[in-house]
């Protein structure tokens, strides 16, 4: 439900049960609610279609590295998205993925890779050491500090599990 | 014929991380940072609970290359390295099995923001 009461210049009032109706109308008017099903099936597509490149780049590590395993042509084919990403961030390209994706470009390991890059050229202005390098983290640093918080605490808990003979 | 089975099924269900991804920013009006954490934290659990390896069993790429994947990475790293080395790998494994994907995101971030301007004006 929409606020009915607000602050107009500076001063706080309560609006009436028709003014209530027709800001509702209004806001129901210009917001692009029938967009929103739209938004889902790109989000989906691109999604999609990043994580299908995925797959072809296991192929191709596969057949580059035939003595690789599956989880070392796994981890390959991130880093291979995650640098395709950083170029494409440093094109500009990525960004208008973005727009047109949004959650599709966001979701996959892409979306790291491109708030790191963004952030990294973001802040290139102010040096490369204060600037790049401290700020790189700016948007991608909450996955990595959560990241190490949660693998110590699966560890720990998988550990303590061992030694009380849980599995 | 079983090549091409396996690019559906990573388009499928990596679009539909995706479509849950766009689904949470729709009605929570959430930053990327937050749907990145949300989803590495996700990943995790799955992984803890069993379902990431089943998942994964059926779509390899479609469940890691969502940000997913590297949480599951994250903890199945820590487990797996809690087993080899015991106490030690609690602190050792997670980054252990995420290490190559940061340090190439890092150091592309880097370069690539030494050559390039910035969009974003």
């Amino acid at each position: 439900m929409l606020e009915c009461a607000g602050f107009v210049n500076n001063i706080f009032v309560e609006f009436t049960p028709k003014q209530k109706k027709e800001y509702n109308e209004y806001v129901e008017k210009i917001s692009p609610t029938s967009r929103k099903g739209w938004s889902l099936f790109r989000a989906f597509l691109i999604g999609g279609l990043i994580c299908a490149i995925g797959q072809a780049f296991a192929l191709l590590f596969g057949w580059i590295f035939p003595s690789y395993d599956k989880e070392t042509i796994g981890a390959l084919v991130s880093c291979a998205l995650i640098l395709i990403a950083s170029i494409l961030t440093g094109f500009g390209v990525f960004d208008k993925i973005g727009n047109f994706a949004g959650g599709g470009s966001i979701v996959p390991i892409t979306g790291f890779s491109n708030s790191l890059t963004s952030a990294a050229m973001e802040f290139r202005k102010e040096g490369i050491i204060f600037g790049t390098c401290a700020n790189m983290f700016r948007i991608a640093g909450p996955v990595v500090v959560v990241g190490a918080a949660i693998s110590i605490l699966v560890g720990l808990g998988y550990f303590l599990g061992g030694l009380v003979n849980l599995w | 014929m079983e090549i091409f089975m396996d690019f559906l099924l990573a388009f499928a269900v990596g679009g539909f991380i995706c479509m849950l991804g766009q689904l949470l920013i729709l009605i929570t009006k959430w930053t990327s940072a937050r749907i990145l954490v949300s989803f590495v934290c996700l990943g995790a659990l799955l992984q803890v609970v069993g379902l990431f390896k089943i998942l994964k069993e059926f779509s390899p790429f479609g469940v890691s290359v969502p940000i997913t994947g590297f949480g599951a990475g994250l903890a199945e790293g820590a487990i797996k390295a809690v087993k080899e080395d015991g106490f030690f790998g609690i602190f050792s494994g997670g980054f252990t099995a995420v290490a190559a994907g940061l340090a190439v995101a890092i150091t592309s971030a880097f370069i690539v923001a030494l050559i390039f301007k910035s969009h974003s004006k």
